[in-house]
């Protein structure tokens, strides 16, 4: 399957929840060194709910496009839930297989929620807790 | 073992040698600034070591230990002569450019390089010739100075005067540049630097594959380069330095094969080249760079670098059609066969990706040149490399696959 097919390829033409919240509860990036790519996620959380989520940020369809899934999944969810996604959840969102570089691309949204959110370093898949 | 015969530069020859070729679905491997392709008589004469006389050097007392001995220092003399070195024991074999520059920081730093002294680089280094010299730097309390560069992509040299002073110890530049092709004029830079007596270092990954390089001519303190880049086998390197300069310098790596002597306390070190070659080193990669200096002399470098630039001609001309595409660096005939370029509201990486799906290897990235990205005010570039076994066809493809990429992501709302 190609990687630039059509789904993929909307998310990153129209992606969910782009833009900034100035009162969040949570703001964070990261980037990918390797490619320079940047994400920023911020979140309002009211009660351990994930009340609204936007993004930002600047990268590839993948970086994108998984980013724009990840927002979709995670909204009106609690934190402790969200806790439990993990590196395969987001490559079976994004549905392709991805080679080694590229899976950085589609992990670095869960990254940035992974810090952000819980403190959790490293990529997702290889973390130090 | 294959015996390498003359022949005139014939492409379908060449591209013979390279069994990757004959694949389908073709391949257009236009990512030969970062790693090339090895053809099959460097990989037959590995093979001949691995099959018929595979054993440690400079100590079995038998047969095909000598053989392998005699085929790993015949390698060494046929670097030598490649680049002119007048002695072949000025070849010190390493694992990469990466080992050879640091070979140098660590070990002629040591003892070169003090506090308040000053290492001239330039913006468009390579990470490989810019952290083993910031590391330097931070250990000694030297100061690491940057000759920049101008919008078309060359040094600029009104700089020089300024930055080249009695305080300058060493001059670390790359001949070409890896993101851009350019050809740094370095011989009027190593001139520069020796009349403020400060050494000087050529990064020469990039241009020892691409066409002759002397370093006699050139002058040159110290000059590094990889096996890999020039159609030759990875994990091996080369570190060329004048005599005096290696005969003074502590060892690098201390292990077997760098002693005369060992006591308890204290050892003796060997001579030349063995007191920078310390534990077993790459003995196939080693003999397979031998045969490797053995192809591209005989494919003959100065008809290489025409070719290269035929090719790079052409893509500059059909590259250029290309609405919305910027090209960074300079005019072909002032480059290596590299052009780095972005398309309006595609990132490189998907511009790479969709190349990929149209059989075209091309690197998207900083290229291991952050500071450049910078100058250049891009995150990254994509960059297609040039090599000996390039095609006019190759250069449509790549043509091809950006027209395709285009009409994919243009429509598309940027984030």
């Amino acid at each position: 399957m190609n990687i630039y097919q059509e789904e993929l390829l909307d998310h990153y033409e129209n992606p969910s929840n782009y833009g900034t919240l100035p009162r969040c509860t949570i703001s964070h990036e990261e980037d990918n060194p390797l490619c320079g790519d940047q994400i920023r996620l911020d979140l309002i959380v009211e009660d351990d709910i994930i009340t609204k989520v936007r993004f930002s940020g600047h990268g590839c369809t993948i970086s994108i496009a998984s980013a724009s899934m990840l927002t979709e999944e995670i909204q009106g969810k609690s934190l402790t839930e969200v806790k439990k996604l993990s590196r395969d959840d987001i490559l079976d969102m994004i549905g392709i297989p991805l080679g080694p570089v590229r899976i950085k691309c589609a992990l670095l949204a869960l990254k940035v929620l992974k810090v952000g959110a819980y403190g959790i370093k490293g990529w997702p898949g290889e973390e130090n807790e | 073992m294959h015996k390498l015969e003359f022949r005139p530069f014939d492409i379908e020859a060449i591209r013979k040698d390279f069994p990757i070729f004959a694949t389908t679905p073709p391949l257009a491997f236009l990512d030969n600034a970062a790693s090339t392709q090895t053809p099959r008589p460097v990989v037959e004469a590995m093979d001949a070591y691995y099959d018929t006389y595979r054993s440690n050097i400079h100590r079995g007392i038998y047969r095909i230990s000598e053989e392998a001995t005699e085929q790993y220092e015949r390698a060494r003399e046929k670097v030598a002569q490649l680049i002119n070195a007048p002695r072949s024991r000025q070849v010190i074999f390493t694992r990469n450019t990466t080992e050879s520059i640091n070979l140098v920081a660590y070990s002629w730093g040591s003892t070169n390089i003090g506090e308040g002294d000053e290492i001239v680089l330039t913006t468009m280094e390579h990470h490989s010739n810019l952290v083993p010299w910031q590391l330097l730097a931070q250990r000694t309390g030297a100061r690491l100075r940057f000759l920049e560069i101008t919008d078309e992509g060359l040094l600029d040299f009104t700089q020089l005067r300024d930055l080249l002073t009695e305080k300058t110890k060493l001059v670390a530049i790359g001949h070409v540049s890896n993101v851009l092709g350019t050809i740094n004029p370095i011989q009027s830079i190593i001139e520069a630097a020796h009349a403020v007596d400060a050494k000087v270092i050529v990064d020469a990954a990039q241009s020892v594959p691409h066409f002759q390089v002397d370093v006699q001519q050139l002058d040159c303190d110290f000059l590094a380069f990889s096996g890999h880049k020039m159609c030759g086998p990875t994990g091996i390197g080369v570190l060329y330095g004048k005599s005096e300069l290696l005969e003074e310098m502590p060892p690098f790596l201390g292990g077997g094969s760098m002693i005369r002597s060992v006591e308890r306390d204290v050892s003796s070190y060997a001579e030349l080249p063995a007191k920078f070659e310390a534990g077993t080193p790459s003995i196939a990669e080693a003999i397979g760079l031998g045969y490797t200096v053995d192809y591209i002399t005989q494919a003959n470098l100065a008809a290489i670098h025409v070719h290269e630039q035929e090719l790079l001609k052409y893509a500059h001309q059909r590259l250029e059609q290309i609405e919305g595409i910027t090209l960074y660096g300079p005019a072909p005939h002032q480059k290596t066969g590299v052009i780095s370029f972005n398309m309006e509201g595609i990132h490189p990486h998907d511009v790479a990706g969709i190349l990929d799906t149209h059989g075209v290897a091309v690197r998207a990235g900083h290229h291991c040149a952050q500071p450049l990205m910078k100058r250049l005010d891009v995150i990254a570039t994509v960059r297609a490399s040039f090599y000996l076994y390039n095609t006019i066809e190759d250069v449509d493809r790549l043509y091809e696959g950006l027209c395709r990429a285009q009409k994919l992501m243009t429509r598309r709302k940027i984030v």
